[in-house]
Parts: C-alpha cells; structure tokens; sequence
C-alpha cells in the first residue's frame, strides 16, 4: 500500500492550479480530499506524476445561495454539507445523502466536487445530484460553463469535465412548495458503496406528481436518472399501484454491472424495488396524503 | 486461598491506558539506526513454472542494497510444518519458491533497501518470467479427475484422509432410524484480518553472534527456536522479542518466511532489516481459516434420539503446509459429538491441496467447522420431525452425572451441566416470547423473522500432552522484588487477551499483594522462560495454572523465611492476604515485604539454612483439555422482497468454567461473537478459476463493524474444569463457534417455511433472493 513517488502542487488560487492543469496535462491528477484517489494510487493502479492539491483554495469552500438556487463550493465536505443549516434547509436530500457516505473519517475528508470529478459508478452522491438536477460550475483557463447533471457523466469513471477544467462549485436548486426527496441504498458490506443506490425528489401539485426525477447509483457503470419512470409517474396521482408499475422499468436501459457483490440480475431487481421505495419515501416527505 | 477480591471483580485490563492513548509499540514502531526495508516480490499466478528472474533493473535502483531469490540465500531447513500425520503426503515449503510457484502471492524474490518506498519501487521492476501452469482454486474440484496436481508427490491433490468413529455402527443405526437427514454445509474460507498485519525487525549482533528477531507472533519460543533450526543458527545466539500485536486469531500462531529473510538478509548485510506487511499482502500471503466442505447426515428415531451421525468432509490446505495447516481439520473430528449423547459417529476427513492461500489457525481453528456441521444437521433433524430446535437438543443432552464423558469420537469432556445452560438462555432470551413474535411478524407478509439455536462445545486449553501427544505445557515464573513488588514472568504471549490484568488478578489474591504492585511480562526470549505463547484458548487455563502452582511455591519459600524470622516451624506458619503469622499468634507476624526484603538484602538472617532471592518458577502439563460450551440464541429478520438480513438479537450464554475476570471474559465473547456474526453474514474469500483473489483488500473483503451488530445479551453459568486448579476453561474461541450456527440456523428458520433448508454463508442478501425465488418456482412448477 505504498504509491509510486509523485510529485506535489498546492496552489493557493483556482487560476494558478488551472494554469498547472494546462501544462501539466495527463500527469497530474486532482486532489481535494484524496479518498478516492489516494487508495487507487496506493494499490498503484493510479499513477500520476504530479499530484495538485486543491484543497487550500479558500475560493472553492462556503456553501452560499444565488436566487433559486444554494452554490455548494467544490471543496465542501460531506461533513459540512451534512451539517449545513442551508443545505438542510434548502436542499435536505442533498444532506441526507451527505451524511450516509463512508464513515466519519471520509466525511470529514471527501468533497462534492471530488466526488462528482470521480464519478464512481458506486458512490453516493451522484444519485443524489441527479434526482436534484443540480448543475456542475467548471472552470478552464478561459472561461467559466455550467453543465447540467444529466449531461454530466458519460461513461464509467468518465465526465464531461474537461482535462482543464476545474469544478469550482455545484448549483442545487432550491427545495420548492410540495417537494419531497429521499435516498435508499444497499450498500456493499465491504466498501460501503452502493452496490444500488436510488434518490428520488418528486413533488405534487394538486394531486399529481408535477416534477420527478430519479437517480439511480451502483446499478450500472454509470450513475443514470431513471427516465422511464419519471415519464410514467409525471402528471399521474401518486398511488401506490402506478409507482409499483412504473418502478419497474427502472433498470431499463442500464448497463448493469455484475460482480462478487451483486449479479446484474439481483442488481436490477434492487433497482426497481429500491427505486418504488425512494419515491414512496420521497413522497411521504411531501406532506401530502397517497392514495392507497 | 486468601479471601477473594480480585478474581471474579470487574477489573479493567490494565494494558489499555497504553494502547489507547498510543504508548504501546508494535513493530512498526521500532527504528533502529542503519534500519533497511524489505519488500517481497510475489507471484501475480496461481500456479506455473519460474524460467528466469531478472533482478538487474531492481539492483540498480537508486538506494537497493540488495535483491535475493531462492538461489542467492542458503538455509538448514525449510519452513517447518509441525504435524506429521499418518499417511501424509509431505511436502516443501521454502522460504522463497525455487522452481514453481503455488499460489498468487508465492514469494519469489526478497529486496532489500534504504527505505520502504525504495524496496517497494524496486519489488516492482524484479522481472519474473513464468511459465503458467493451470490452478486448481477449489478443494472439491481438486479431487475430480484430470484436476492440475499442486504437488507430483500428491497425485489427485489429496494430502490424507483420516477417519473417527465407528462406521459400521453408524451404517447400522441409519438403517434402523425413523427419520434421516442430510445437508451438505459449506465452511468458507476467511481472511483473519487482524487490524495490526504482520512484521518482522531482525538485527544481527556481528560481535555477540547474536540474531534478535521482533516479530508480530503469537508464540515468541517457538519462533525462536524455529529461526534457528531454519536458519541453521545454535538456539541459544537467538533471541525473539514480542511487542504489542495487534491482534492475531491465530494466523499469527505461524512461523513465516519473512521472518527468516529478514533475518538472513540482515545476517548477510550486518544492518537491521524491517518487513512490515502490506493489506493486500495479508490478504494473499498469511494464512487463511476454514475451507471445508461437509457432508452431513443424521439418523433419528420418532422421538428426537440421534441414533447416528455421519459425517464426510473436505478440507482445503491450500498450496502449503504451514506450522498447523495439517492439524486444523482434524480438530473438527473431534467436536462432532457436539453437547449431545449419539448412539454412534462416523466421520471421514480428506484433506486436500489447492493453488490457494495455506489455511491454519483461524479463531476456533477446526472446532468451529465440526460445530458447525452438528449444529446446522440437529436444526434440520427438529424440522423434519416438526420438533422445537430446543426440544431436540434437550432430549439428546449429555445428563450432568456423566462427566467425564467419552463421546463416540473417542474424545473425554471434563465437566458439564449443559441442560441448566439451556434452560437459562432460554429464560434470558425469553425464547416463547420470540417464537409468538416470530408468527406474529411472518403473517404481516413483508418480513421474515428467524430465531436460531446452537449449543457450541469446544476443546480448549491447549494443548496437552495427556490427551493426543500435545506439546501445549506452559510455565510461569514470580518473583518477588526486594521491595515487596511482584514480577510475573509468563511464557504465554498474550496479544489481546488481557492476562497482564488477569493473571495480576490471580497474583495479587493468592500473594495478598496490591494489584498495582504486580506487573506480567512476556513476550522475550531472553527475559522470559520457555513457554508456548498464546493459542487454543490456553492462556488462562494452562498459563493461569502454571502461574498458580509458581505461586504455591513461592509462598512456601516465604513461609520458610518467615518461620526462621518468628522462630518458628515453617508449619506453623499461615500466609493470609499478605500477612505471615504463627498460627495462633497472630501478633508474631511478618508481612511478605519484609519476607522478600529479608531474603535478598538482610540474607544474614537466612543463617545459610534457606537460599537468598524469593521467586519460583512452574510448568503445567494438563491432563486433559478443557470443555467450554453454551448456547446462542440469534434472531434475523429478512427482508422478504429483497433477501436483505438483519441480526436482530444475539444472546450468549456460556459456560467456560471459572471466571477470572468477567469483564475480559466479556471482552471475548463480543470480539468473538463479530467474527461469527462475520462468517455468517459477511465475510468469505473468493477467487475465481484461476486462482486470482476476488476479495484481494477491504474495499470487497467484508469484516462487520459496530453499527451493523446488535447489543449483546450475555449471560453465564460456572462449570468448573477438574483439568486444572483454576478451574477456568478458557473463553478466546467461544463466541466464534457459537455465533456461526446460531446465526445460520436463525435465517434458515426463517425461510425453511418456502422448503429451504440451506443458505450459503456469507448469507448474503442475494443468496436469501435467490433461494426465495428457486423456492417459489419450484413451487409454481410443482415437485420437482
């Protein structure tokens, strides 16, 4: 468990380490909180040269909102998240999830942005920020973007962060009138990932199910929102029969991932099961009454 | 015996200030000046041939001092196996692979360097050029036909088969039983992860001659004079030192090949070397526990009488033989008989070789795969004849007037009253009230409620000459300071188990001295006489009592001394809590401080009639292990859509003789209880066909932690064992070998309504899914 010898960068600023970033290329790799990273370069299955440490750059911490929406700093521990007023306030899945990742060592380390840049397909969090349709602020050396989550992660390990972009903050829209989340996971016994995780955010509006979205997580070798689902329930009354129907579609169109902690086949069915309960759950949490 | 105040008090372990504030060194924790690192280079194949090793590139990284293979280090012998077992296909075990490498983390090549990093980077670039050979990675289909041979000398990997009981008596009562019964139970493999993994300081004294050795080891004598039989060294120029271990289970009841490259590297090199071993490394390369296999079956007549039990096993050795590799499995023979009076056993064991870690020692280490198998066939007999779990047993129970006991397997219990054992975890439990529990929860349709039972006996206290030939004496040594304080020297290794507290305990009774006035060390060659270290749920029970006849003797020497002080008979003298008086008088006293500051500087007064100094030292050999039992009570509740398990309750009530020290002895049961709560449900190591780990580190290797077990319920009764004069049996393995089945049985009671009878362990939630669902197809597709 000893890495390769790397070199080490600390910038104190967001340009000077996309300036590292730039000339640097595919020898560097990012580090915030290093509980993804570290491991995998311990076991030397990662071994990048330069290692730039962002975690001293005062500009990406601080959990703030901008109109509808609370802009989470990339540096923001799972800790910090978990036990932000604002966030629990505003955005309370966003929290829930937060404060179920790993143990409290890793809470206290781990950051969204790291979280989300890794895009393991087994974590927590991007279930999470799928069903919140949060956007992920990513800055180069010239300009700023915003890309929305559902465009976020494309394939297993793989974003659409570019290899000059930071992420610098994460946009989660603001918890409205009639609006209920929740998150349910069969976590790994070993690792504690997920081996399925599902969040659901849904909200009702006189009666139906006016906005959904479903994000599954451990499934499949990418985390996905689960659209056929979301078509099925969006504008139904939200009785227990259609979301036991439209459940189970869910792990349609995942590409289900088999392995010593879960058979494709038992992964699937966690995903549908898992998936009726976080919307029953996201529901209950609405404050308004389901038909049985 | 004095009054007592300590024995049975709850005394906290007097180690633990050190350790929990971080005072306590390991070995990592030595450095030494001119200290090198040692990396190992291992086999990433199962199984092949080496055609060439090419260490040029590692030797000329900056800051190697040297890279050594099989062919670069002589040694005397290879690394011993203790056990020569009737019958036994011998093999080899070199310290580093010669010609052909047997396992993934075969060690092939040994590098030596300024610092850890450097002797890691440069492992990294030693060029191992192998031709593969195909692996076996699975002890069952080891022995089908055409299965690679691990070893030319074991055609058809089978190491040796051995047998217990009586076959023909067994054929007999299966054909005379009202019901019979049969399950094949699978004992997985398991990783014994303690948190501290192994390492290794050797320094070579060039002006003494002398090789130290600190190692993270179970049994320092036994290491120390393996090292120099190995290392062809005269045993009196080795010494081994013992520091803190954090924790062993028994894979560190092993001598290994890093600590004899260690050795001969810093013999060869005139500096110290330091091997600290890595996770993965762990994982691969020490010992592994389980691997069996068990064909189980039992004959019953109409009232829950076991006429019979038959039982055929497989146990998987692995690539090598390892200091117990051999022994474990026999173990399981010898616990079949469980708590119950059979009418007849027979058991066959095969043991066999595969391209996959050694297995040895492993927390229970045999027992807990023999109780197991007994445990999981009784739940399957109570179902079949639609018999309460508890009933069966009790009906089959070994009456308390019967001790000692010869069992069917041709073993002798010491003592027991195991029906009051019964009784009273049923009574703790509230057994009825969780069967009403238990249909009120499965009617509701989404959970399944399952209580199980075992009544686990083990064989411990390890491991006597008088019962199979053991070499399981230990010593102890007390010596009184010219102060009045006390030093105990034990020759058991304690690594967790808290003798510093308890044997002080024992002391300071039977001395009548403060408790803070005696201190328990161990763990040094060169300072402690020879013992046999830690294992077998021995320290207490043998060292305890090898302490204890010290104390005998060392109090009769006082007496002597206080008689010629009163001037008096050394007969006359009563030693009470401290004090020495002439019987009678109590005026005419002396305490012992003055005895023992009398004895080495006032020797004037000794008139040559009695010899300076106040210590003494004993060995005990028992003439018998000893016979712990109890019965475990566990209740899960299964998820029924999605197979997910919760251990609800656990509840464990044990008979483990005498108790020193409830609190340790609660310690115990906990800590065991984890790892049997971890064989059922989570843990299991895995590799696929070609003998590459699936669980190669903790990210997939699953140990349990706190939150995802229940508060215990403990309780205990007190059988006192003959076998020694504490009376204590020993309590290191309990909990392990009654937690697995209880556990096993509890999901298995759940299910068994759907015509399950068998899970898997690790019982995962998917193997519950699946069972659930074969069931209900089978259901639908009619009787198959």
């Amino acid at each position: 468990m000893i890495p390769v010898a790397f070199d080490y960068e600390a910038p104190a600023t967001v340009a000077d380490a996309l300036k590292l970033l730039s000339r640097l290329g595919d020898r560097a790799k990012v580090v915030a909180g290093g509980h993804s990273l570290i491991p995998t370069m311990k076991l030397r299955l990662a071994q990048p040269e330069v290692l730039i440490d962002i975690s001293r750059i005062a500009e990406l911490r601080g959990i703030t909102t901008d109109g509808n929406h609370l802009v989470v700093g990339a540096l923001a521990t799972h800790a910090q998240v978990a036990s932000s007023d604002l966030v629990r306030r505003q955005a309370p899945l966003l929290a829930e999830v937060a404060g179920i990742i790993g143990d409290p060592q890793v809470r206290n380390r781990g950051t969204l942005g790291g979280s989300l840049a890794h895009a393991d397909p087994a974590a927590d969090y991007p279930a999470a920020a799928l069903a919140l349709d949060v956007e992920v602020v990513a800055r180069g050396p010239r300009s700023e973007r915003t890309i929305p989550i559902t465009r976020f992660f494309r394939s297993l390990l793989t974003t659409a962060l570019r290899p000059n972009e930071l992420i610098v903050a994460v946009r989660v829209p603001k918890a409205a009138r009639g609006q209920g989340g929740a998150y349910v996971k069969l976590a790994n016994k070993a690792s504690h990932y997920a081996v399925v995780g599902v969040a659901a955010s849904v909200q009702v509006t006189r009666g139906r199910i006016s906005a959904i979205a479903v994000g599954v997580t451990g499934a499949g070798s990418t985390p996905r929102r689960a659209g056929r689902v979301e078509r099925a329930l969006l504008g139904s009354p939200p009785d227990v029969a259609a979301i036991e129907r439209a459940s189970a579609s869910a792990a349609e169109g995942l590409d289900l991932l088999s392995d010593i902690h879960g058979s494709a086949e038992y992964r699937a069915h966690i995903t549908r099961v898992y998936t009726r309960r976080a919307i029953d759950a996201a529901l209950g949490r609405t404050g308004v009454a389901r038909a049985a | 015996m004095a009054v007592s105040k300590m024995v049975g008090a709850r005394v906290k372990r007097v180690e633990d200030p050190r350790l929990i504030t971080g005072a306590g060194t390991y070995v990592d924790d030595i450095r030494m000046v001119d200290m090198l690192y040692g990396a190992v280079v291992r086999s990433p194949i199962a199984h092949g041939r080496i055609r060439r090793i090419d260490t040029k590139a590692a030797r000329e990284r900056p800051g190697v001092v040297a890279v050594y293979t099989a062919k670069d280090l002589q040694f005397a012998a290879p690394l011993p196996n203790a056990w020569n077992l009737t019958g036994i296909r011998v093999t080899r075990h070199d310290p580093l692979a010669t010609e052909r490498v047997r396992m993934v983390g075969d060690g092939v090549a040994f590098v030596v360097a300024e610092s850890r990093y450097g002797a890691r980077d440069a492992a990294d670039v030693v060029d191992v050029d192998y031709t593969e050979l195909r692996p076996v990675s699975d002890p069952e289909r080891a022995l089908r036909k055409g299965a690679p041979n691990v070893w030319d000398n074991a055609p058809g990997n089978e190491a040796y088969r051995t047998e217990v009981g009586d076959r023909a008596a067994v054929d007999a009562a299966f054909a005379s039983a009202f019901k019979t019964v049969s399950l094949r139970v699978v004992n997985q493999r398991l990783i014994p992860t303690p948190i501290e993994t192994r390492g290794v300081v050797a320094r070579w004294d060039r002006g003494l001659e002398q090789l130290t050795v600190w190692s993270s080891s179970q049994i320092p004598h036994l290491l120390k004079t393996n090292i120099a039989g190995v290392l062809g060294l005269p045993e009196q120029k080795v010494r081994v030192i013992v520091p803190e271990v954090g924790g062993g289970f028994g894979c560190k009841l092993n001598i290994y090949a890093e600590e004899i490259l260690a050795a001969r590297a810093a013999m060869l090199l005139n500096r110290p070397v330091k091997w600290i071993e890595e996770r993965r490394e762990s994982f691969a390369s020490t010992i592994h526990g389980r691997g069996h296999v068990h064909y189980v079956e039992m004959a019953l007549s109409r009232e829950g009488k076991i006429l019979g039990l038959r039982n055929r096993f497989i146990a998987d050795l692995g690539a090598y033989a390892q200091v117990n590799t051999e022994a474990i499995p026999t173990l399981a023979n010898l616990v079949l008989s469980g708590v119950y009076d059979m009418g007849a056993i027979h058991s066959e064991l095969i043991a066999v070789y595969t391209n996959l870690p050694p297995t040895d020692a492993y927390r229970g280490a045999g027992r807990p795969e023999g109780v197991h198998a007994v445990e999981r066939i009784i739940h399957a007999a109570a179902h079949a004849l639609d018999m309460d779990p508890t009933e069966i047993r009790r009906r089959n129970l070994i009456a308390k007037d019967r001790f000692p006991f010869t069992a069917k397997t041709g073993v002798t219990y010491d003592s027991g009253n195991y029906e009051a054992n019964l009784d009273l975890a049923l009574t703790v439990s509230k057994y009825a009230e969780l069967r009403a529990e238990q249909a009120r929860v499965n009617a509701g349709g989404t959970h399944l409620m399952g209580i199980g039972v075992a009544i686990y006996i083990e064989l411990s206290g390890f491991n006597p000459s008088g019962a199979g030939g053991g070499i399981g004496w230990e010593s102890g040594t007390v010596r009184f300071e010219p102060t009045g304080k006390v030093t105990i020297y034990t020759g058991v290794s304690p690594h967790g188990q808290g003798q510093e507290t308890t044997f002080a305990q024992i002391a300071a009774d039977e001395l009548g001295v403060p408790f803070e006035d005696i201190t328990v060390l161990h763990g040094d060659t060169q300072m402690v006489q020879y013992g046999m270290g830690t294992y077998g749920s021995r320290g207490t029970a043998v060292g305890g009592a090898a302490l204890v006849k010290a104390i005998d003797r060392v109090k009769d020497k006082a007496k002597r001394i206080a008689a010629l002080l009163l001037e008096a008979s050394p007969e006359d003298i009563v030693y009470d809590q401290g004090g020495l008086y002439v019987g009678g008088v109590p005026g005419r006293a002396v305490t012992v401080q003055e005895v023992a500051g009398t004895a080495y500087l006032h020797v004037d007064k000794l008139k040559n009639e009695i010899d300076p100094g106040l210590e003494a030292t004993a060995t005990f050999d028992p003439t018998n292990f000893t016979w712990p039992y109890g019965t475990y009570i566990a209740v899960v509740i299964i998820d029924r859509e999605t197979g997910e398990v919760k251990l609800r309750d656990l509840f464990a009530t044990d008979d483990v003789g005498r108790v020193i020290s409830p609190l340790l002895v609660a310690g115990q049961v906990h800590g065991g209880i984890a790892q049997g709560v971890g064989q059922a449900l989570f843990e299991g190591a895995r590799f696929d066909e070609n003998g590459q780990p699936l669980t190669g580190s903790l990210m997939d290797y699953a140990v349990p932690i706190a939150s995802e077990l229940p508060a215990y319920v403990l309780a205990a009764t007190e059988t006192p064992t003959p076998v020694n004069p504490l009376g204590a049996k020993g309590v290191g393995e309990a909990g392990t070998i009654g937690t697995t089945p209880a556990v096993a049985n509890a999901v298995v009671d759940a299910l068994q309504q759907f015509g399950i009878d068998e899970v898997e362990m690790p019982i995962t939630s998917e193997r519950i899914w699946q069972a659930l669902r074969n069931a209900t197809q089978t259901k639908k597709g009619g009787r198959r």
